[in-house]
């Protein structure tokens, strides 16, 4: 055996790489067919009964991921600001220019901080949840037993959780922006003293563009998207019990960070590009 | 073996039916029919593919070879429209009642018919009361899946499979988990079931006494192949009669009589024992 090894090896890398290619193409075009599966629905309710979605079951959705995290999103994105202040004052105090502790919070806030972190809190918060209760449903033959009915489970479980986490992160993006600056206000009174606080309402808004809010939108919708396709996915493909139900949890929330992370900088790279 | 003939064309037909999971073959040729009315048991030992033959039967898998026919239509020949239409027609009992957790059972019953038909509300109201009735459940039907118990699950579960008044009911181990009592009444609920609604029904089952009960014809299937197709007395012959000597009819007859000696134990025992143990010690030199 041992005078094989090396070669051994150096294949083994080979094959880890492929199958690790394979399965990222595996999950990428897994999610696309989801996504267009859930699109098609979306699209056909407008026209016919056969694809309608359930209003009831959506609010219920939106309940359920945007207003129950609501208050650990506020939470989180104080403290962010509360750590930006704080790690920017001595800094931008050598170069006497402490009062753009305000601006920097507001432009990095509203661009990245506000929508990629409220993302990451959601897919822990909400995409674990979904993939738990979707693989439940699989182990249960839940998921069977409604195609054996002749409903379609993504009309059914995936388009309400779509819709509900893509207006889950549309409507808390813009809380968590204003909790990232309020927690920098709170801190420069309570620690920084006058010379942060006293124009820093002011200055925020100077300094913000309407572009820095609506690009930071643009990326919370994405994220939205992608953390229910993740979860739904995850959810839907779970085999083996309980034990799969735990591992599309993890999952979920090991992917959905990857996957916001790499489209965060995807979206900055178009944005950077077009000057925006 | 004497298949009876049937002047109503069958509501279910399998040919030559072969699914093969890593190249090896869960369903090896089935072939079978289910009339109209008919209680029709499927049996088998564990691994024998009784379950995939089901999931074959109601279109949740593709044939490797062969084809199934529901009402006349082949399963493959089916587009998506046609082939809800035909899910509209059979309904299924699933082995822990698959009922949807986060509904009510009211709810649970009430959906096919809110998915599928044009009724009002208080029709439907009517209808799941009626549903539930039929399956002595009326007193449950605000409580949730989780508040209730597993025969109840079931009998919850066969409410819903008989909402939109199917033609075929399919159950998967309608007494799998179940005690005596509770599964002899479930038993006697499918009995009901079939006489009222005049459905045919496909058991699928392992539990002998619950086939003995209900069964009109059996079938038992071995291997991914079908042993014996007949009817319940010809089944009842075997199972009381005397070794015979011939390996298949002893094998049928060990496994209704659920004894340790005879053809199952014996193969289960002799294969491959020593190849297992050549290829380990192969392994280690």
């Amino acid at each position: 055996m041992s005078d094989e090894n090396p070669k051994l090896s150096r294949f083994s890398v080979v094959r880890l790489i492929g199958a690790r290619t394979l399965r990222l193409i595996g999950f990428v075009g897994g999610m696309s067919v989801l996504f267009m599966g859930a699109m098609y629905v979306i699209l056909m309710s407008a026209f016919s009964r056969k694809y309608h979605v359930d209003v009831a079951a959506l609010a219920r959705q939106v309940v359920r991921i945007a207003i129950r995290s609501l208050g650990i999103v506020c939470l989180v994105q104080i403290f962010i600001g509360v750590i930006l202040a704080l790690q920017l004052e001595p800094t931008l105090k050598d170069f006497g220019q402490e009062s753009q502790i305000a601006s920097i919070i507001g432009i990095g806030g509203f661009r990245m901080l506000g929508p990629i972190i409220t993302a990451v809190v959601l897919s822990g918060f909400a995409g674990a949840s979904i993939a738990a209760e979707i693989g439940t449903m699989v182990v249960s033959e839940e998921i069977e037993a409604m195609e054996a009915m002749a409903l379609n489970p993504v009309r059914f479980l995936v388009v309400p959780r779509l819709i509900a986490t893509f207006l889950a992160m549309l409507l808390l993006t813009p809380i968590a922006d204003l909790m990232i600056a309020l927690g920098g206000y709170v801190t420069a009174r309570l620690v920084l003293g006058p010379t942060v606080y006293s124009e820093y309402w002011q200055l925020m808004r100077r300094m913000l563009e309407y572009k820095d809010f609506w690009t930071g939108m643009i990326q919370a919708g994405v994220f939205g998207i992608l953390i229910s396709l993740i979860a739904c996915r995850e959810g839907l493909l779970v085999h083996g019990g309980a034990e799969g139900v735990g591992k599309a949890t993890t999952m979920t929330v090991v992917n959905s960070i990857v996957a916001i992370v790499a489209a965060a900088g995807v979206c900055t790279v178009i944005f950077y590009v077009f000057k925006l | 073996m004497p298949v009876q003939q049937n002047p109503v064309p069958p509501v279910i037909t399998v040919r030559d039916l072969v699914k093969r999971f890593d190249g090896r073959a869960v369903l090896d040729g089935v072939n079978l029919d289910v009339y109209p009315g008919e209680m029709l048991v499927i049996m088998g030992g564990s691994g024998c593919g009784k379950s995939t033959l089901l999931r074959q039967i109601i279109g949740a898998s593709q044939p490797d070879e062969g084809y199934v026919e529901l009402f006349g239509q082949k399963l493959g020949d089916m587009n998506d429209d046609e082939f809800d239409d035909a899910c509209k027609r059979f309904g299924i009992l699933f082995q822990s009642g698959a009922l949807f957790n986060s509904m009510t059972i009211g709810e649970n019953v009430a959906l096919p018919l809110r998915e599928h038909t044009d009724l009002d509300e208080e029709t439907i109201e009517i209808m799941v009361k009626i549903k539930l009735e039929q399956v002595g459940l009326r007193q449950a039907e605000y409580l949730m899946p989780a508040e209730i118990s597993g025969g109840m699950k079931k009998r919850a579960g066969l409410a819903r499979a008989t909402a939109l008044d199917p033609e075929v009911l399919f159950y998967d181990e309608p007494s799998a988990g179940l005690d005596p009592v509770t599964s002899a009444e479930i038993d006697v609920l499918m009995m009901d079931m079939a006489q009222k609604l005049g459905v045919a029904s496909v058991v699928v089952t392992h539990e002998m006494d619950s086939a003995f009960r209900i069964a009109d014809r059996m079938i038992m299937l071995d291997k991914g192949k079908v042993l014996m197709n007949d009817t319940r007395q010809a089944f009842e012959k075997i199972r009381d009669g005397e070794p015979t000597g011939d390996e298949t009819t002893d094998l049928i007859r060990q496994f209704l009589r659920g004894d340790c000696e005879g053809p199952i134990t014996r193969r289960r025992q002799s294969s491959g024992y020593e190849e297992d143990i050549l290829q380990f010690a192969g392994d280690w030199r």
